[in-house]
């Protein structure tokens, strides 16, 4: 969207394809972005405003085909004419890691166990914090790192956002709930951004969040609907077991099914973690093994909110400026759709 | 508990299951522990399902026991597996059937080192070669014993004479399962249902008519974990694990704990009476125990075999409160009789456990 919005503003001509009935991702549905508590609603609403202004956008897009023709590329979808255009940049996101898989978690089989996607609709949702048997949760945990850094989910990659996330999660959760103890249970914390670490001491001092360093090896279900957790200290070197209502899970970020199909369709080159792999990580994050095949946000890599509006920020400049295709030559006169 | 998220990770692991002619692997210790197991497994394969198995005479331990205690060097345990595949291969079988589940661990491990390193399976043909004279063919088929009885649950049903319900109340019994954890722990897409939620006892358990119950420490180790026990000075440990699983799923009342490990059974069972008399406690109702089966005893239960046949005499934590509310019959008489009803003695009466005669 932040690149369609500023290709716009540049004067190229500029095609929104959107798989789904509307904009924003899975910004769509965080309550707030870490680590200004920012709601993600008003960032997107700036986002939508601006693309708005500049950018065609069509909704519901399967993308089925995509032809490469000496002007460019040829869209193809089941539900519109097809598009042309003389770059594409593809920007498909990330899908949240299918947490069912790390099986121990017993995600799908407990109740009160959620990702921390599903947390961030409830406390949007602005309704009663409750387990499902009804009860107000007396202790809540946060598994980091789930399908991040862990070599048995195939992704050795840290996915950058779950650490700072669950921080800001523990927060709202006292907020809610100010009677809850909260613990964290954590391999490092990767407090890498301004505002981050500030944050994480604030959890602890002001919040009296229990941060734990150590893994959970398995979940159980008690007969009384709580949870049994099994968890390394490894700060005391102790095995841990306890109780708590309600258990979120921080699901990492994997590759999108739409980053893989559309990776297949132009023969986009891929990094082992399956991530689109850039032309140049550090000279040329946004170009491709393709010519003309443009890539901004987390199909390249997770990303924060931030992070992926700077990153489409350089991709729309590369593609102003980036020949084989010279875009901004042609400005005015037939415009580039992307 | 969501019973269909438990479903959704059991189709993902299925595995091959040889349906006839099998090389029968026994364990070293199930004969000692519990000596009418496996004479039930072969009665059931080759009486009622009239299956062709070859009870292997001159097979060795797989040193299973002794490689996981670090007292046999790998090169060892692999030469040794080499040989047992070599017997099979001259009684002409292709699909390897162990008892024991650390055995099945075994040579699930050695099949996939030779795998993934077929220059160590042509060290080890050397050796067997140099040692023996002998060569082998690997198994087509390798499936652990309760992994045949989970194949032919269904047929066992049709020849069933009994349905693990409570004559009194007409509800399902109520069964724990514990998996041996060398079943699928190693190599979950070895194990029917996987590592975290195997189905194999279960699938046996649900076919047969009983309820399983899924309590915390389900997976906790049964307290035999070898170096726990094998080690003299660690068998505190021992008791402890077993004691936190039997605290664990007190709650739940199970009426019986099924397994499919020669450990496990042995460690449940002993453990139980031995807690008994250190600490006063008991687990079942009444004074009693909760009584601990093999998959194989537990067949035999439902095909109407008598107790005594299958071997329930040798159990510390007796059986009959299980066998009443199927409504079992049995002749308390001939509890301790051999063949050709030669009196086999008294065990001493316990001093808390319900004692039966």
């Amino acid at each position: 969207m932040e690149a369609a919005a500023t290709l716009a503003a540049g004067g190229l001509t500029v095609t929104v394809m959107e798989k789904t009935d509307h904009l924003g991702g899975h910004l769509a549905d965080w309550y707030h972005l870490f680590p200004d508590r920012r709601p993600g609603r008003e960032v997107l609403q700036l986002l939508t405003k601006r693309v708005q202004e500049g950018a065609s956008v069509l909704l519901n897009c399967d993308v089925t085909d995509i032809e490469r023709n000496k002007e460019g590329f040829v869209i193809h979808t089941r539900q519109h004419p097809p598009v042309e255009a003389q770059a594409l940049l593809v920007a498909t996101g990330f899908d949240l890691f299918e947490v069912r898989k790390k099986e121990e978690y017993g995600y799908g089989i407990y109740d009160n166990i959620i990702t921390s996607a599903e947390l961030e609709k409830m406390l949007s949702g602005g309704q009663p914090l409750l387990t499902t048997r009804g009860t107000v949760p007396r202790r809540v945990g946060f598994v980091h790192c789930v399908g991040s850094r862990d070599a048995k989910a195939g992704n050795l990659y840290c996915s950058r956002v779950c650490c700072i996330t669950a921080v800001k999660q523990a927060i709202e959760i006292r907020e809610r709930l100010p009677q809850a103890e909260v613990f964290s249970f954590y391999m490092d914390l990767r407090m890498y951004g301004m505002g981050f670490e500030e944050l994480y001491k604030e959890a602890q001092e002001k919040w009296a969040v229990n941060f734990i360093r150590g893994r959970l090896s398995e979940a159980f279900e008690n007969q009384d609907g709580t949870l049994m957790l099994k968890v390394e200290d490894t700060l005391t070197a102790r095995p841990l077991r306890m109780n708590v209502d309600l258990l979120v899970l921080m699901a990492g970020m994997v590759p999108s099914a739409g980053t893989k199909e559309i990776s297949r369709m132009l023969g986009l080159e891929l990094e082992e973690s399956r991530f689109i792999r850039p032309r140049d990580r550090h000279m040329s994050p946004n170009r491709t093994n393709i010519p003309g095949v443009f890539i901004a946000g987390s199909c390249t890599a997770p990303m924060s909110v931030a992070d992926t509006i700077a990153d489409a920020r350089g991709a729309a400049v590369e593609i102003m400026t980036s020949p084989p295709a010279p875009l901004l030559e042609r400005r005015g006169e037939k415009g580039v759709r992307s | 508990m969501n019973i269909e998220g438990k479903r959704v990770i059991w189709k993902d692991y299925q595995k091959e299951i040889a349906d006839d002619r099998y090389f029968y692997a026994r364990s070293c210790v199930r004969q000692s522990f519990f000596p009418g197991a496996e004479a039930t497994f072969l009665r059931i394969l080759r009486g009622e399902l009239g299956k062709e198995l070859h009870d292997e005479p001159y097979h060795t331990t797989c040193t299973g026991i002794a490689y996981h205690a670090d007292v046999v060097p790998f090169d060892t345990t692999m030469t040794v597996v080499a040989r047992q595949f070599a017997l099979m291969t001259e009684a002409g079988y292709e699909n390897f059937v162990p008892s024991c589940i650390t055995s099945f661990g075994v040579y699930s491990e050695v099949l996939d080192i030779w795998e993934r390193f077929p220059e160590t399976e042509k060290r080890v043909r050397d050796y067997l070669k140099r040692a023996t004279g002998r060569t082998f063919e690997k198994p087509r088929n390798l499936a652990h014993a309760s992994d045949v009885i989970y194949k032919f649950r269904k047929e066992i049903t049709r020849r069933a004479k009994y349905r693990l319900v409570n004559r009194f109340t007409g509800r399902p019994l109520k069964g724990v399962e514990h998996i041996g954890c060398h079943y699928a722990k190693m190599f979950p897409s070895k194990g029917v249902g996987g590592a975290e939620y195997p189905y194999v006892l279960v699938g046996m358990i649900e076919e047969w008519g009983g309820d399983v119950v899924d309590y915390p420490e389900r997976r906790h180790c049964c307290g035999f974990g070898f170096r726990q026990y094998v080690v003299q000075a660690n068998r505190g440990y021992s008791i402890a694990c077993s004691k936190k699983k039997f605290e664990s799923m007190e709650p739940y009342h199970p009426d019986f704990i099924l397994t499919n490990c020669p450990g496990c059974p042995f460690f449940f069972d002993r453990w139980q009476y031995a807690i008994s008399e250190m600490e006063g406690k008991t687990y079942g109702e009444d004074g009693n125990g909760i009584p601990v089966l093999t998959y194989e005893e537990l067949a035999g239960i439902v095909l109407g075999y008598d107790p005594w046949d299958i071997g329930f005499q040798t159990h510390q934590v007796p059986v009959e409160p299980l066998l009443d509310k199927i409504g079992i019959p049995y002749d308390p008489d001939m509890k301790y009789r051999g063949r050709n009803g030669e009196d086999l003695g008294r065990p001493a009466p316990t001093n808390v456990l319900r004692f039966y005669k």
